[in-house]
């Protein structure tokens, strides 16, 4: 217990410590200033912006921007769809794997490039090395690279004055990749190797157990995808079993330090926000609002965990540590419920324990983490777009309560601005409630769903929810490989991924263009603990409300039914 | 006149415009013109759903198809009430609108066919178009808006004022501009009508307070399209209900469905928009204010710097005689004795206050002078006197006219009294006799009484105050500090005015500005806020978008009250009504789901007696809650001047807390009140 307390408190100081570090280091990087890495990088900047063409003072128009962000996406599902059929007379193939069939293929490729990395598939048995290197591994880089810069792109446009351009995605891009992810995984990758995670190009290990049986061994070139899945909050594992397998996630430094990685760059892209506006305190106060978000969900699965499964009260079970069902030994209810709500807080989704043998309101918490749509930290750069459009209208509300125009950070918000922020987050009720709605009544996929009752309901909609908000989280008693669910979940993935960043540009686009005002007569200050209050209001009521029959149906009723000793 | 009987406060529930309201309520239920108010319309088309769905129910035997027809019931009423509540406020405009109407009626009148001579031919006034001359004399109504081309006349103009004390209106100058509907009281004079009849600000204003023609404002439409937004998820997540509940294994009677989404969607806040918007204008126009439309109001709840001309605004118009000082060496009985006579040919409010002063000191100095000659003030030669019989002559003017008719050179002496005056605020004139330099008066501006308050309320609006005056900076620093404004610009000329508000427009502050004069009308058109006076030019009113027609430029705190409380009152019913979700659902979905998950009935926290009369409250409070804000909705939300953060929080906390805690008690209210009535 002590233990336990300990180790989240030391999560959060650490976090608190990074944030700052990191995010005045992604400022200095995206603003080209000199930075430690410059020496060494800026020469290899330099060659590639030779080799692409790239001139890297043209700055884009917002539509611009999201063209190009469109255009590199497009190239990168096309690619990584054809490694994927390909695979077979692909090199690095030693077990022989057969090329994925066309519509997981697809499936897989929009998951990857969307940074939702929802698997269809088991990776170890159904991907060669070169589909989880140049495929899998490559992607986490490039999707997490999109999203990063288009969230600098927006930070852009909030901070800037009268500029038609939000600054060049090619160079963003490339920046992202050479100054932050790569140098980032390269150093955890490292660390996981000498914490025992296999980084290797040969094929499965046989093995003889104790009990004289023979055992395959699956390893691979583990440890680089496991770091740049968590840092950039992508996810999607080389083991099915992903972060509870030991080869991905062997100890409890492992654990720990892959929830820091998880929660590092979206944490600190506040800071960045923070200090490209002149003002840190904005940044803290979105981070604040968030935190507080984080904290709420982890002592609620915390309790939850530690508290067991009433039912098996009955039984001869010893639940002194908790509910242990799902669970690996080595990381106990605390360090499994960091990374249930880390990697569904975030866009990552990665699992170091099974969600579906949660409680009841252990499981709800990182499925209400997803529906609200990255709002706490989110992805890697998504998250601060996603925030964006909460923090439209929490201005909007300030402004009105006030009885003034609202402004952000000296920002007029006008009509365009409301309209985008309104109507382009519509996407999530219709994909995260509609969609499972007509599935069940669709009786083969109806059928995807392992259990009944209440439970099952919680699999599909965190299944939908999770394709929605690109997080890739799920319950593992869902059978995401019918056709109608492959199909449905690349639709919602693409539109739940691309809509908001082009909406997220608009917006930005659109503000950037405008005169920035005085802040210091009247408007709302929006570095306070009011302001913060404010926030966390609204990502409450326009992001949570309307899930609640939904859940009242799901994780709720299963609570309360378990409560009174009911089962399904 | 009409126009005083109505111009206090209107009952707020006046019986005659209730009856009004309701009739118009129910007329309002015409879907094609109920879809301007979106989330009422959807309230509607439920009711209409709902209403199918309970005839199928009645018919089927259903058991709770009681509790349906009372459901169905109150969603009607919802929709009534909704549209009772932007009728209640239309008909108030209405009301407000006619005593403007009252002066605006056609009247017979002389247009004259040749502008330089007399001849005319009757006609309607609606029949005049802009640009022609009409004739107006003693007794007649002036036809519409224009300017005096010719003559001089004394015009009652309470019928838009309230003022009940005839003013001079003549050609040239800033007093030649006439309002439709006043009337001439003595003498006569052509005016070229400005704006035809129908087009004047009054129509405007009216059309606006009436609800008709009016114009959703930014922040309206912004609102709106949240609204929708929020009505469009609600939608979503009770169309989504009805497939989870089957799968759940329980049938949900589509009645209560329909009643969840009803009580979800904001529909306080989508029923009294348009009555808040309504009301603010009618508020205004309560406080003789015009305004040229609703964005303009809106815009004025932004103001943070108010730019006002000192003449006029911040002093009376005229400067006094305040003290003497005369040189070293000299009487002050001769330099008094000089100043009389050289004020008394002037007949300006400045020359008679030099009588004054002196008679209060002295008495009547000199019996009977013999004036040989007047000298007039010129503003070429700056100076005026009068030439003595049989000889001498005395002189006051500025310093520099006096000094090179005195032929004087440096004078330390007269410098420094001429800046301690400067420096006080006050004006120096100088006094020579016989080309020999007397002394100087100080002629002092005297600032209007309660000024500073009005400047404090501002400063407490976050609105600051900046004087324009032509005066030297010295003179301008002295009145800025006594009349308490927060800066000035002094030797100010239109072109500076112009930059001025550019500038602070670069900085991006919002600017207001008060005048009169046509040489304001650049700077009217410039400014955010364009307040021109009723007694201002043409022109003037021409390039402004708020008319006061009181001429008061401080009114400008009226407007700046109206506009914060439009929004505010927006701001603060859409947070109600958002917050007010969270106790529907506590309310509702427990017996939504009672016979699929008994459990769930956990979340009953106010215990309300049986599923039926649960959702029947959830749905009544729902639609009450629109009637008794209705009050609210037309007088706007209190706004008390303070921080913004203040504000913010205060606002929060009444009607965000407030607004998850209200419903919790009403629907319990209204379960206990159903149950013992045994309506369920």
């Amino acid at each position: 217990m002590a233990d336990d307390t300990a180790q989240l408190l030391l999560f959060g100081v650490v976090i608190v410590i990074l944030t700052p570090l990191l995010g005045r280091y992604m400022a200095r990087v995206y603003a080209g200033e000199r930075n430690y890495l410059t020496p060494v990088v800026a020469p290899i900047e330099k060659i590639i912006w030779q080799i692409c063409a790239i001139d890297s003072r043209a700055e884009q128009h917002w539509s611009r921007y999201a063209f190009s962000v469109l255009a590199v996406n497009i190239v990168c599902v096309l690619i990584f769809y054809a490694i994927l059929r390909l695979q077979y007379y692909l090199p690095l193939n030693p077990r022989s794997v057969m090329g994925l069939e066309p519509s997981a293929s697809f499936a897989t490729a929009v998951s990857f490039i969307t940074g939702t990395n929802w698997q269809a598939y088991a990776g170890e048995a159904d991907l060669s090395f070169f589909s989880q290197m140049v495929g899998c591994t490559a992607q986490n880089f490039l999707a997490a690279a999109t999203a990063m810069s288009v969230g600098i792109a927006v930070m852009r446009g909030l901070t800037q004055s009268r500029a038609k351009t939000l600054g060049n995605f090619h160079v963003d891009f490339i920046r992202t990749i050479l100054y932050i992810l790569l140098p980032g995984s390269f150093i955890f990758a490292l660390i996981f190797v000498f914490q025992g995670v296999p980084q290797t190009l040969s094929n499965f290990s046989t093995v003889v157990t104790v009990e004289g049986g023979e055992q395959v061994l699956a390893h691979g070139p583990v440890a680089s995808q496991v770091a740049v899945k968590m840092f950039s909050t992508s996810g999607g594992g080389f083991f099915n079993a992903n972060g509870a397998h030991p080869f991905s996630n062997p100890t409890p430094l492992t654990n720990f330090l892959q929830a820091v990685l998880i929660l590092a760059i979206p944490a600190a892209l506040t800071y960045t926000f923070g200090t490209m506006a002149g003002d840190v305190r904005q940044g803290w106060a979105l981070f604040s609002a968030m935190a507080f978000l984080f904290v709420i969900g982890l002592a609620v699965v915390y309790a939850a965990e530690g508290g067991g499964n009433t039912l098996l009260n009955r039984l001869p079970i010893d639940q002194t540590t908790g509910n242990m069902e799902g669970k690996e030994t080595r990381f106990g209810t605390a360090g499994s419920a960091l990374w249930a709500v880390t990697a569904t807080a975030t866009a990552t989704g990665a699992v170091n324990s099974m969600l579906e043998s949660y409680t009841p309101m252990g499981g709800m918490v990182p499925l209400l983490n997803v529906q609200l749509n990255e709002a706490i930290f989110g992805g890697v750069g998504s998250g601060f777009y996603s925030l964006l459009f909460y923090i439209v209208l929490a201005t909007f509300i300030a402004g009105l309560m006030v009885g003034r125009s609202p402004v952000y950070l000296g920002k007029k918000i006008e009509v365009r601005e409301i309209k985008l922020a309104v109507l382009t987050p519509l996407i999530v009720p219709i994909g995260m409630l509609l969609l499972p709605a007509l599935a069940l009544q669709i009786s083969e996929a109806a059928s995807a769903m392992y259990n009944k009752g209440p439970h099952g309901l919680t699999e599909i909609l965190v299944a939908y929810a999770s394709a929605v908000a690109t997080n890739g989280a799920s319950f593992a008693g869902f059978d995401a490989s019918q056709p109608f669910h492959l199909n449905a979940q690349a639709l919602a993935m693409m539109v739940g991924r691309f809509s908001f960043i082009i909406a997220a540009l608009a917006i930005a686009g659109s503000l950037g263009a405008k005169r920035s005002v005085t802040t210091t007569v009247g408007g709302v200050p929006t570095h306070t603990p009011l302001f913060v209050i404010l926030m966390i209001s609204i990502i409450f009521i326009f992001g949570a409300m309307s899930f609640f029959p939904a859940l009242a149906l799901g994780p709720l009723a299963e609570h309360f039914e378990m409560l009174a000793g009911q089962t399904f | 006149m009409i126009w005083n009987e109505t111009n206090g406060d209107l009952q707020l529930f006046d019986t005659g415009i209730l009856r009004r309201a309701v009739v118009s309520a129910v007329r309002k239920l015409n879907p094609i013109t109920l879809v301007h108010n979106p989330v009422i319309f959807v309230v509607e088309i439920v009711s209409i759903l709902a209403t199918l769905f309970v005839i199928r129910d009645l018919a089927a035997g259903d058991p709770t198809a009681d509790a349906q027809v009372q459901i169905t019931l109150w969603l009607w009423i919802t929709v009534l009430f909704g549209n009772f509540a932007e009728a209640v406020a239309e008909e108030r405009g209405k009301a407000r609108a006619e005593s403007l109407r009252a002066s605006q009626k056609t009247t017979e009148t002389k247009r004259l066919v040749l502008e330089h001579r007399m001849d005319f031919e009757t006609v309607k006034s609606s029949e005049l178009a802009t640009g022609d001359v009409v004739l107006v004399e003693a007794g007649d109504i002036i036809p519409a808006d224009g300017d005096v081309v010719d003559g001089i006349a004394s015009v009652d103009e309470s019928a838009i004022t309230g003022e009940s004390a005839p003013v001079i209106r003549e050609s040239g100058g800033d007093r030649s501009s006439v309002t439709g509907g006043t009337k001439v009281v003595s003498d006569w004079m052509k005016v070229r009508v400005v704006i035809r009849p129908g087009g004047s600000f009054i129509d405007r204003m009216i059309a606006m307070v009436e609800g008709t023609r009016r114009q959703k404002t930014p922040s309206e439409v912004a609102l709106t399209i949240m609204l929708v937004g929020q009505t469009i998820v609600f939608l979503v997540v009770v169309a989504a209900l009805g497939p989870f509940s089957f799968y759940s294994g329980g049938m949900v009677a589509t009645t209560f469905l329909l009643a969840l989404l009803v009580t979800l969607i904001p529909t306080t806040i989508g029923a009294l928009l348009s009555a808040i918007g309504i009301a603010g204008m009618e508020r205004l126009v309560k406080a003789n204010i015009i305004a040229k439309s609703g964005r303009t109001v809106e815009a004025c709840g932004d103001v943070d710097t108010l730019l006002l001309d000192k003449t006029g605004t911040i002093t009376f118009g005229n400067r006094m005689a305040d003290a003497m000082k005369p040189l070293p060496g000299v009487q002050i009985r001769d330099l008094a004795e000089a100043a009389y006579l050289a004020s008394l040919s002037d007949d300006t409010p400045e020359g008679r206050s030099i009588l004054e002063l002196v008679e209060r000191t002295y008495g009547k100095m000199v019996e009977n002078p013999a004036v040989l000659r007047h000298i007039p003030f010129s503003a070429e030669t700056r100076i005026s006197g009068v030439d003595l019989h049989p000889e001498g002559e005395v002189r006051k003017g500025s310093e520099d006219a006096i000094r090179s008719y005195a032929k004087m050179g440096e004078n330390y002496q007269l410098t420094r009294i001429i800046q301690d005056i400067a420096r006080s605020g006050g004006t120096p004139l100088v006094v020579a006799r016989d080309h020999r330099v007397l002394g100087v008066i100080h002629l002092k501006d005297v600032i209007k009484p309660h000024i500073r308050d009005r400047f404090m309320q501002l400063r407490r609006m976050d609105v600051r105050t900046v004087m324009i005056t032509g005066d030297n900076p010295l003179t301008a620093a002295a009145i800025a500090a006594e009349a308490g404004v927060d800066d000035f610009l002094a030797e100010s000329t239109p072109e500076r005015k112009l930059e001025l508000i550019r500038k602070y427009q670069g900085e991006g502050r919002v600017v207001a500005m008060c005048g009169d004069g046509s040489n304001d009308a650049p700077a009217l058109a410039q400014a955010d806020v364009g307040v021109a006076m009723n007694d201002g030019t043409q022109a003037a009113k021409e390039a402004a978008n708020i008319v006061d027609l009181d001429s008061d430029p401080t009114k400008l705190i009226e407007v700046v009250r109206v506009g914060k409380q439009l929004l505010i009152s927006r701001g603060s019913l859409t947070t109600f009504s958002i917050a007010n979700d969270v106790a529907k659902y506590f309310a509702i979905l427990p017996p939504l789901f009672a016979t699929v998950y008994p459990g769930l009935g956990a979340l009953n926290v106010m215990d309300l007696h049986n599923p039926q009369s649960a959702i029947l409250s959830a749905v009544i409070f729902n639609a009450l809650v629109i009637i008794f804000l209705i009050p609210l909705a037309l007088k706007g939300v209190n706004y008390v001047p303070s921080s913004p953060d203040m504000l913010l929080g205060r606002n929060l906390a009444v009607y965000g807390i407030g607004g998850i805690i209200a419903p919790f008690i009403g629907i319990k209210a209204i379960d206990l009140l159903i149950g013992g009535l045994g309506l369920v």
